[in-house]
């Protein structure tokens, strides 16, 4: 018994991760019909420069303070996207959708090396946080109680996010721009700027992601890379431009795995690949996604 | 989506594309004689590279598919390879030629149909996913596959053609590379004018009719989705085959060739040299293929150097090398009258 919530508790604090991830790439997707090849590294992004950061400070300020540079990660990443979107996609929106998907390869080499460049090539973590709050009994078990404050911020975020897109003025023009980006343009909304702020917010998001999960799990080389993966096999369950996709997906490939590492752990990720596949094949634009 | 610069779009007679490569294929067999094992070495990689984009063009350049998961058949031909010596003692090269394709063709064959009923980022993202289940086999299954330590596949033990050469006693390395490059080369050269009658057949021409426009092709008559399935299957076969090639070079497979950023450095290589041409890919492969050799043995990020190159390459050079010195070529033809097409 007390096995199983702890691993119904893993699955829900990974899904919270794998779902910021998935949401900024949906996001993206939705409104500006680019796969991010890149995005798993944004996400890498995010956890360092929050380890990073918190790093510094874990010395000389207490442990209130380190609470709130956690965030750091995530506006660094949004920072970031602020400035790609404008200087290198934009010239490309007008080419066939394949050079933007290069660009992002491109994008990718050189994120990875500046992290190796700024932050060196040992893992940096943020584990000071996570001991700070300590673990709960569950049966006689200990469980951190820091992965529940992850999950609710992930739940949180989710929320933010859906009133955000459905309930918000900018979240109506999103939509539209979505639909039409061309119609949209026609009636005077400033494509330009909505495009750069969806951006923005998709990287926030998944930069979100990295931070929390930092003071859990080192950020490593190559932690974006594999993140990416999983997060398509994510947005390709749910539907590519979902929201609720995003969140079903990740729930999805949360339990899945969780399972996979306890039953069956040579083919676990094979049987998420897999899973997307069939999907794919069954219907081509995901569970929730629109044609 | 592609309407300048066409491959085979001018008429290309079979003398002229002969006159054309056959200095180079002179040039290529004797400049073995000239440089060290070395550089034979590095130019033997850049020719088995050349044929893995040479097949993941017909997709991309010629019936417009983006595939992203590549690196599925090139690690399929060299696994196929690595499984012949580790547990059938097999140490012929054209067996493993032979297994090799054989295990591929039927992998893409059931890999394509999956795919070729999707187009644009689904096939993609699709053929990726599939791309993917291979790898974390290679990955997990370590009892089988060495995991990441890989499979050796030594060249000492290794025959080629029949047994008539082989690679024991003194000074074998330097008589394997000598002798391999020609075996590559060789093969290199039968890929090369395969491809090019394949893409000048009737059959090739149909694919980039379904390329240029698909609603027409259809009205044609042409059988889209079995088109498209066996330029998947031809485009994996070439794929496989570099595989299996690159094997005894490296001497080692690792789960490494089949995790997706590979299929990325190939999908890299054809746009370096220009998708867009026959000729392209083979040449963005081999440059590639240096530039990558030598930005590791130069930098520590040596990721961050390719990345930056092929950013100005989408952004400024979109027809990659070879367009843009066939676009120098028309324009100085065009100068002095004279006809200068597409290569």
């Amino acid at each position: 018994m007390d096995i199983v919530i702890i691993q119904f508790l893993n699955s829900i604090f990974y899904a919270a991760i794998l779902f910021l991830i998935a949401a900024g790439l949906s996001l993206i997707y939705g409104v500006m019909r680019i796969v991010n090849l890149a995005h798993g590294t944004f996400y890498a992004l995010g956890a360092y420069v929050t380890a990073w950061a918190i790093g510094k400070a874990a010395g000389s300020m207490n442990i209130a303070v380190l609470f709130l540079l956690l965030p750091v990660g995530a506006v660094a990443v949004a920072a970031a996207g602020l400035l790609i979107e404008p200087a290198l996609f934009r010239p490309l929106y007008n080419r066939p959708e394949e050079y933007i998907l290069l660009l992002t390869f491109g994008l990718l080499l050189i994120l990875e090396d500046v992290m190796r460049f700024l932050f060196g090539g040992m893992p940096l973590t943020a584990g000071v946080l996570m001991d700070s709050l300590g673990s709960f009994p569950v049966f006689g078990l200990k469980y951190p109680t820091y992965n529940l404050l992850v999950i609710g911020i992930g739940a949180l975020a989710a929320l933010c996010l859906w009133a955000f897109v459905y309930r918000t003025k900018f979240g109506v023009i999103l939509r539209a721009t979505s639909q039409d980006r061309r119609m949209a343009s026609a009636l005077g909304l400033d494509v330009r700027r909505v495009y750069m702020l969806a951006f923005a917010l998709g990287c926030f998001v998944a930069g979100l992601g990295g931070a929390i999960v930092v003071p859990a799990q080192a950020a490593v080389l190559g932690m974006g890379v594999d993140a990416l993966i999983l997060a398509f096999v994510v947005v390709v369950i749910g539907g590519l431009g979902s929201l609720e996709g995003a969140m079903i997906g990740a729930l999805l490939v949360s339990f899945v795995r969780t399972a996979g590492i306890q039953f069956f752990p040579e083919i676990e990720l094979a049987v998420l690949y897999l899973i997307a596949a069939v999907v794919l094949l069954i219907r081509p634009t995901g569970l929730f996604g629109k044609v | 989506m592609m309407n300048l610069l066409q491959p085979g779009a001018e008429g290309v007679s079979v003398g002229r594309s002969l006159a054309l490569a056959l200095p180079v294929v002179v040039v290529l067999a004797v400049v073995p004689q000239l440089i060290d094992s070395y550089q034979t070495q590095l130019l033997t990689y850049g020719l088995i590279f050349g044929i893995a984009a040479l097949g993941f063009n017909l997709l991309l350049g010629y019936t417009g598919l983006l595939s992203f998961g590549h690196s599925a058949y090139f690690g399929l031909g060299a696994y196929a390879a690595a499984f012949m010596v580790r547990y059938l003692g097999v140490g012929s090269m054209e067996l493993y030629i032979l297994g090799g394709l054989v295990i591929t063709a039927v992998v893409t064959a059931a890999f394509g149909f999956v795919c070729v009923g999707y187009t644009r980022i689904f096939f993609g993202i699709l053929t990726l996913a599939l791309s993917q289940v291979l790898w974390t086999l290679a990955y997990k299954f370590f009892w089988v596959t060495g995991g990441t330590d890989g499979i050796r596949v030594p060249y000492r033990t290794m025959t080629l053609l029949a047994g008539a050469v082989d690679f024991s006693g003194p000074r074998s390395y330097q008589r394997f590379i000598g002798a391999y490059y020609y075996y590559v080369l060789g093969l290199f050269v039968a890929c090369v004018a395969l491809m090019w009658v394949i893409v000048h057949s009737p059959f090739g021409k149909a694919l980039q009719a379904i390329r240029d426009n698909e609603t027409r092709a259809r009205f044609l008559g042409i059988g889209i989705r079995r088109y498209r399935w066996i330029a998947f299957m031809i485009s994996g076969a070439f794929t496989g085959l570099a595989g299996i090639l690159w094997v005894p070079l490296n001497g080692l497979v690792t789960p490494e060739i089949v995790y997706w950023p590979f299929s990325g450095e190939i999908v890299f290589m054809s746009v370096l040299g220009g998708f867009r041409s026959f000729t392209g890919p083979i040449v963005g492969a081999i440059v590639f293929n240096y530039l990558k050799t030598y930005a590791v043995a130069s930098t520590e990020y040596w990721q961050a150097a390719l990345g930056i190159v092929l950013v100005i390459l989408v952004m400024a050079l979109p027809t990659g090398i070879v367009g843009a010195v066939s676009r120098l070529a028309w324009r100085r033809g065009a100068e002095s009258g004279g006809s200068g097409d597409q290569p």
